[in-house]
């Protein structure tokens, strides 16, 4: 939902501008928000999520750290600390592990352990996923590591209007949000035939984004698309592979973006679940212990009764993420079809 | 490094820092011993014992099984929290420490009764029990814990620090860590960003000669820990961890240099634990006989007696003091023991602003 200082102009923005953007408006709005992480100053991050940004707000606001991805989330914890609401890059989420110390020990924790007397208003953005051929160091998808810490929202955008939004709420959250971005979409939906031209973003309606603030609740879900005949859940890139597959298929499919994953938008899973009796779970990360067997152990528990067919996963596959096998891991079309006829006739 | 630091009086003088011989750089001026008063001699002797008689009622508490899972006491330590906190302003300036914290918090005056009682884990405990030992926090003094991780609040109180200059409000974070942490990867990315954004934070190393069960010189490819920022630029220190007015004279000598804007200073705590490290440790890599030489020859608190005597201050006042340091430790203790536990409601509080 769109809030009421919304009404200024709108843009066609691609993911990496929306992202810029919100970050823009909040340095404007916003004294305690910093902007920091590996190359975001001069060079304006790898991806050119920050680009202008040190120009515009100075370097005391916008500025480079050395490498050392343990040191910049824990001095950003300790900013949040003190009050400022810190925006670290970390430059690909393959990156975050140095620092998962700090965020699972630190960040998550401060505020129980302290009682709420210290608060770490903290959002860590990072680029994830695959689709860009990184292999395993520059393509994986943590993104239940972060929902199994607890005491972290899990935030994924998929689209320019929502990624703007949900970084604008994210910044302004009093607790501390990982902020993944798929960055296989910056540029452009998936279709996820990787050997079609890319389409733009600005031939997408989302690509439709207000210049100014506006902010997407955390906690609230999208439905993309609505049908009848089952539930897909998915988030980040995968919503677009999804939709692109069902409308290929004619299926009448409700496809529900999750946005965030934690706090997670049970409710409207439930009814959608309710209302088709079947649910397919699709991520590209690795299937033991991801996501997905949250949802579908959240599904059954909630709608069991009204289930027509067991509730199917469609994930990457249980390796590293390969470099040369890309798009055999990658849970594309022919996988998805393939669950999809499966779910339908159960 | 198992020997005990000695206190010779050519040792005192060897507080003021130690210069590279690598490099000819500015550094904080030599530090002198801290002139006091007789009152500021009672302070400190007030707060230092305080802290180790608190100490020595949680170990017993811990015996009896009213204090449960980890607990580490600062016994032996309590020069470095005392000399070094009454430097500090506290109004501007934060504190951030590992996990052995009730020294610190003591130093700052905090109500030992909700200290004790977040060590047997109620709610009326400075952090409502959730914290324990190793997680304190108190707002008022700007002390932003207890951190149980090992060397992990280097790099907030580096974060401290860039707010505070951010902000600009003149306050310095002291960011407090043992000589085990002083191995730890962050540590070192902490030093670089210190130093790289100019920022005001003295790092201490408090050197009480162990890591668990290793010693310094077990572990440690350079001993002298001060010389540990040296790559990074950072001046460093050495200190008498054990001589209250010697790490009261350097901390305002660190404090000169961090507070004109010239960044951070690396201070080497020499001290020593008397006790193991946590309660469960038995104790069988070092002798009896250091660690009862340490306690014969250099203990902070009868140093401190002497110089009591020196300045005139009675044996009946110094009597007097700890039979009032008793009852307060026996207050604590009281207090710790008879207040409610958290509700269970408890458990799911505080771990986000909304519940899910």
């Amino acid at each position: 939902m769109m809030s009421a200082d919304t009404m200024t102009a709108t843009k066609t923005m691609n993911m990496i501008e929306a992202i810029n953007s919100a970050m823009d408006v909040m340095l404007e709005r916003d004294s305690n928000v910093v902007v920091m992480g590996e190359d975001v100053g001069f060079f304006g991050g790898v991806f050119r999520a920050t680009a202008g940004l040190q120009k515009k707000h100075g370097k005391t606001r916008v500025f480079d750290t050395p490498i050392n991805e343990c040191g910049i989330i824990g001095v950003a914890v300790g900013m949040g600390a003190y009050g400022l609401r810190p925006v670290p890059e970390i430059q690909f989420a393959d990156y975050i592990y140095p620092g998962l110390d700090q965020l699972v020990s630190e960040a998550a924790r401060l505020r129980y352990r302290s009682a709420a007397d210290f608060i770490c208003p903290m959002t860590v953005r990072t680029p994830f996923g695959g689709g860009i051929f990184g292999g395993q160091t520059h393509s994986q998808s943590p993104e239940s590591i972060m929902t199994h810490i607890c005491g972290v929202k899990t935030v994924i955008p998929s689209n320019p209007y929502d990624a703007k939004g949900l970084l604008i709420a994210a910044i302004e959250d009093n607790d501390p949000v990982v902020f993944l971005e798929p960055k296989r979409i910056y540029n452009g939906p998936f279709s996820g035939y990787y050997d079609r031209p890319v389409e733009p973003w600005s031939k997408h309606a989302a690509s439709a984004v207000p210049e100014g603030h506006y902010r997407i609740e955390l906690g609230k879900a999208a439905t993309v698309r609505e049908g009848e005949a089952l539930t897909v859940l998915a988030y980040g890139t995968m919503v677009h592979v999804v939709k692109t597959i069902v409308e290929e298929l004619k299926v009448d499919a409700e496809i529900i973006d999750l946005r965030t994953l934690l706090p997670l938008d049970i409710d409207a899973i439930e009814a959608s679940v309710k209302k088709t009796g079947r649910c397919l779970v699709i991520h590209e990360a690795t299937r033991t212990s991801g996501f997905g067997a949250e949802l579908a152990a959240l599904v059954q528990e909630r709608c069991f009764y009204h289930l027509e067919a067991p509730v199917e996963r469609v994930t990457g596959f249980d390796t590293p993420y390969p470099h040369s096998l890309e798009w055999a891991y990658f849970p594309g079309p022919v996988r998805i079809a393939t669950a999809l006829t499966k779910i339908l006739k159960d | 490094m198992a020997k005990a630091p000695a206190r010779a009086s050519a040792a005192s003088k060897k507080t003021a820092s130690t210069p590279s011989p690598a490099t000819n750089r500015e550094g904080p001026r030599d530090p002198v011993p801290y002139d006091a008063t007789p009152a500021e001699l009672e302070k400190f002797y007030r707060e230092m014992l305080l802290i180790r008689r608190f100490e020595e009622k949680a170990g017993q508490l811990y015996g009896l099984g009213l204090i449960g899972g980890f607990c580490h006491l600062y016994i032996g330590q309590e020069a470095v929290a005392v000399g070094l906190q009454s430097a500090l302003d506290g109004d501007k300036d934060s504190v951030i420490t590992g996990y052995r914290d009730h020294g610190h918090m003591l130093a700052y005056g905090i109500d030992p009764k909700v200290i004790m009682a977040e060590l047997t884990g109620r709610a009326a405990g400075i952090s409502r029990g959730k914290g324990g030992s190793m997680h304190m926090f108190s707002v008022e003094h700007k002390f932003y814990g207890g951190h149980g991780i090992v060397g992990a609040q280097v790099s907030l109180g580096t974060g401290l620090a860039f707010a505070h200059k951010y902000r600009g409000d003149g306050g310095v974070a002291m960011s407090y860590f043992g000589d085990g942490a002083s191995n730890q990867g962050q540590v070192y990315e902490s030093f670089n960003m210190a130093e790289l954004w100019k920022l005001p934070i003295i790092f201490v190393i408090e050197n009480n000669q162990y890591a668990m069960g290793t010693s310094v010189n077990r572990s440690s490819a350079e001993d002298q820990l001060y010389r540990r920022g040296e790559s990074f630029r950072i001046p460093g220190m050495q200190v008498d961890g054990m001589d209250v007015l010697a790490v009261r004279g350097a901390a305002e000598a660190a404090l000169e240099w961090v507070r004109a804007g010239k960044g951070p200073v690396l201070m080497e705590l020499k001290t020593y634990r008397y006790r193991g490290h946590s309660m469960s440790d038995p104790a069988k890599y070092r002798s009896r006989e250091e660690v009862q030489a340490v306690r014969d020859k250099s203990d902070a608190i009868e140093h401190l007696k002497k110089l009591m005597t020196d300045a005139g201050i009675g044996e009946d006042k110094i009597k007097d003091i700890d039979k009032e340091i008793r009852a307060i430790v026996a207050e604590s203790a009281d207090f710790a023991e008879s207040a409610p536990e958290p509700e269970l409601h408890d458990l799911y509080t505080d771990v986000l602003v909304e519940q899910y």
